[in-house]
């Protein structure tokens, strides 16, 4: 019966557990390996201009729809302009105010966004353009055009490749070369471009944006012709007719609209510059986290200040120490001193690394019981003794650091923090087991209990688990439903299987 | 091979430690109940007043005052032992068998070394301070009457007192062992110290082989005496004062030490809440299904006198050790 209670607790806190851990890690991005890091650009658009004797007002088209992108944060820097953001008819807008101001002026809008595969076009199909109205003789240059691209095409893509292929002829026939002449930019190229496509019933817009790259100061928008095919936006390189979009292209606005107007203002200006940063994966994944509302970040370890952060990343990792000692003495059966002064001696190890902590352990455990033996002939009382033995061991710390200092040894100096208590209740503990049970049991004892801190301190200090730990803390539910399995596990031990051998086959 | 097969123990029905936890200590032996048997001075008061054979009490040190009464305590006595009331496995006694002829102030003890009150007196401030009291905590020293063992184990003993352990499951004796002290064990008699354990065919009260550190042995090491075939005295006796520890602790899993004194017979050393469990390699069988087997016949209103019957009906050697050759 209360197996099945337990069975059934332990199912329920591992559930528990691992819906959260999935939740994280799948749907909030939660990195599970340590020092990912993300590139994160930080694209700062400053428009500068000479202010005019009335009131300003700034109007900057700014990033809504970036596929392969996802925002992380956006602000605006500017002195005494009041701020807002507004959707207009070719996106976000944001717009700046001041009733008055003196001089030369700057504006800047900054936007940090971070590559994510999954974020695409979540635009609205949008309806067939109406018939463009196109004066003569540019009129029968269209029709010419479209009637013949259409024959030599078989769908709206085709259609898009075929006609700029023609537009972008070399030795263009005269009805193309008509409607160029009057485009002297990349911007007014695309701008006819969607006005023949409009008379083929084929919605195309100019999509306008920035090619990242590590550091960019003074970065041209560059001017993309996109078309819909009745399911999905669809982008092409106005000059190659290639389609696709150039790699880490960040869409800025779209539409023909001007990327920015001021009012009141003259010799306006923008400029683009790009600058690349890595971020922690972590925060990241937090900053979207919050922005979508989940409510369990508000529990994550990583808004604690760093220093408590620090001490929380080693105590986690006490419950996996907890585990390896329920398994090394319940299921193995390994004789160790104490319930989980093993754990406690592998939380050393850390300040010490390994093979130091291990030949530290020993020296000071050898010296403390010769000490012990010796104030045993003093006949002294089990506190006042065991006080004394702890005195000794600090003192024995002391040397020890002040030896190694001299020799140059920086190892023996992090010895200060071994916890001298736990060394002198080891050596208490088994001075007693050495004088009932003889220097053999001591021994085992002693040496198992080295063998369970090694293990636990292996563990405990893998870099991969500290952090998985440390960023899904919910793991524990884990690590305890293990735990409470494990306490009615009633299987034989290990050691058991050799100490009961000769009843084998019996 | 180092290891057995887990399948071939569970075959052989070898209780584990882990099992014998889990199933019969944390269902069988509340741990309310404890004090009954982890403190010594409570056991005897017990069995006093169920009217069993214990040791006689010479005196109690309950605090590092009454240390210095000591000598008064054992001025009259010849032998006593030194025991923590809350000691656990054998750790902190002190078997004095007499005193030095020409200093009345220098004990000796079993393993016949001398030494001197003060030295008796630095152990009993030990103990009182709790060196090998279970919890750590404060305890009480017993000094009570050195028991003057039977000679029928005189050969199968190296100083020390041996001792039979039976093992009382839900009052029904299950199982028995006879402990012989070694050289090793320094005249104790607790199997992890190097004591010889000895299975015990429970329907003729008669030794089986033996075991040393988990092995079987067939001689005891020391004196090299045959282990087997030894009959222990007043069997009958033993299984029913073992069974009646059920009616004075109430423990469900129990371990009854007895000894046998040469003149005043079987008496109840102590009793143990969390029995080992070599006695399965002594005996050359698992406990489950002695277990199994009392369950079966469990009988809430039976009396201690019926359960140890049963005992010895139900559970004979299923080897019989030849000894005449």
């Amino acid at each position: 019966m209360k197996q099945k209670y337990v069975y059934a607790l332990a199912a329920f806190l591992a559930v528990v557990g691992l819906s959260v851990f999935y939740y994280k890690w799948q749907v909030l991005d939660f990195p599970a390996t340590r020092d990912q890091e993300t590139s994160v650009w930080t694209i700062e658009s400053s428009i500068s201009f000479d202010s005019g004797p009335g009131s300003i007002k700034v109007n900057l088209l700014i990033p809504t729809l970036t596929p392969g992108f996802r925002m992380l944060n956006e602000n605006s820097v500017s002195r005494g302009y009041g701020f807002s953001l507004n959707y207009g008819s070719g996106g976000r807008e944001a717009q700046w105010a001041i009733r008055r101001a003196d001089g030369p002026q700057t504006i800047y809008y900054r936007i940090s966004v971070y590559e994510d595969p999954g974020v695409d076009q979540s635009d609205t199909t949008p309806p067939f353009p109406p018939p463009p109205v196109i004066n003569e003789p540019f009129r029968t240059a269209v029709d010419v055009i479209v009637a013949e691209v259409n024959e030599h095409s078989a769908d709206t893509a085709s259609f898009t490749a075929e006609l700029l292929r023609r537009m972008n002829d070399p030795s263009p026939d005269p009805n193309v070369q008509l409607l160029v002449a009057n485009a002297a930019t990349r911007a007014e190229f695309v701008d006819s471009l969607t006005t023949i496509l409009a008379s083929a019933r084929i919605p195309a817009r100019a999509v306008h944006g920035l090619e990242l790259q590590a550091r960019l100061r003074n970065a041209e928008p560059v001017t993309w012709l996109e078309i819909h095919d009745g399911d999905t936006w669809r982008f092409f390189d106005p000059m190659s007719g290639e389609e696709s979009l150039p790699e880490r292209f960040l869409v800025w606005w779209r539409g023909n609209e001007p990327l920015v107007s001021v009012e009141g203002g003259s010799n306006v200006q923008v400029t683009f510059s790009v600058q690349e940063n890595h971020l922690d994966a972590v925060m990241i994944a937090e900053t979207q986290a919050a922005q979508q509302g989940a409510s369990i970040i508000d529990f994550s370890l990583y808004s604690l200040p760093i220093q408590t952060q620090a001490v929380y990343s080693v105590l986690l990792m006490i419950p996996i120490g907890a585990l390896i000692m329920v398994v090394l003495r319940n299921m193995v059966g390994i004789d160790a001193f104490g319930t989980f002064m093993p754990v406690l001696i592998a939380l050393a190890f850390r300040e010490t690394k390994l093979f130091w902590g291990v030949v530290l352990f020993s020296v000071l455990v050898a010296l403390g019981l010769s000490i012990r033996f010796l104030l045993e002939r003093l006949r002294l009382l089990l506190v006042p003794r065991l006080s004394a033995v702890l005195i000794v061991v600090v003192m024995l710390m002391l040397l020890i650091s002040l030896m190694s200092h001299r020799l140059g040894l920086e190892t023996g100096l992090s010895v200060a923090l071994f916890p001298m208590v736990i060394i002198a209740m080891t050596i208490e503990r088994m001075s007693v087991v050495w004088e009932e049970r003889g220097a053999a049991d001591a021994m085992r004892a002693g040496f198992g209990s080295l063998v369970v801190a090694v293990i636990a301190y292996a563990a405990m200090g893998w870099p991969w688990l500290e952090h998985l730990i440390f960023t899904f803390p919910e793991l524990l539910l884990v690590v305890l439903a293990l735990v409470l399995l494990a306490g009615r596990y009633t299987g034989y031990r290990l050691l058991e299987l050799s100490r009961f051998k000769a009843l084998a086959g019996q | 091979m180092m290891f057995a097969n887990p399948g071939q123990l569970r075959q052989a029905g070898v209780l584990g430690v882990n099992e014998r936890n889990a199933e019969f200590i944390m269902r069988l032996n509340p741990r309310r109940l404890y004090p009954r048997v982890d403190d010594k001075a409570i056991t005897k008061e017990l069995a006093l007043q169920a009217g069993m054979a214990v040791p006689e009490l010479y005196g109690i040190i309950g605090n590092q005052g009454e240390v210095k009464t000591f000598p008064d305590i054992v001025a009259e006595r010849e032998s006593f032992v030194v025991k923590p009331a809350q000691g656990s496995g054998g750790d902190g006694i002190l078997v004095v068998t007499g005193r030095s002829q020409r200093k009345r102030d220098a004990f000796r003890l079993a393993s016949g070394v001398l030494v001197s009150r003060g030295e008796i007196e630095h152990h009993l401030s030990n103990i009182v301070g709790g060196q090998y009291s279970l919890s750590g905590g404060r305890d009480k020293a017993l000094i009570e009457y050195c028991v003057n063992f039977d000679p029928v184990f005189a050969e199968l003993s190296y100083q020390g007192v041996p001792d039979v352990r039976v093992i009382v499951y839900r009052g029904y004796p299950a199982m028995a062992m006879v402990r012989l002290p070694t050289r090793a064990s320094d005249g104790k008699a607790n199997l992890h110290q190097g004591a010889v354990g000895a299975g015990v065919d429970m329907s003729l009260g008669q030794t089986l082989t033996g075991v040393l550190d988990n092995e079987v042995v067939d001689e005891h090491p020391d004196t090299g005496a045959l282990v087997a075939g030894l009959q222990i005295p007043h069997w009958d006796f033993i299984l029913e004062t073992a069974a009646r520890g059920f009616e004075v602790t109430e423990l469900g899993y129990l371990g009854v030490d007895m000894v046998i004194d040469k003149d005043l017979g079987p008496m109840i050393l102590e009793m143990n809440a969390r029995p080992g469990l070599n006695i399965q390699i002594a005996n050359g069988e698992g406990l489950a299904g002695r277990i199994a087997c009392i369950d079966d016949i469990y009988d809430a209103d039976a009396a201690p006198e019926q359960r140890a019957r049963i005992a010895r009906r139900e559970f004979a050697a299923e080897r019989q050790t030849s000894i005449d050759f």
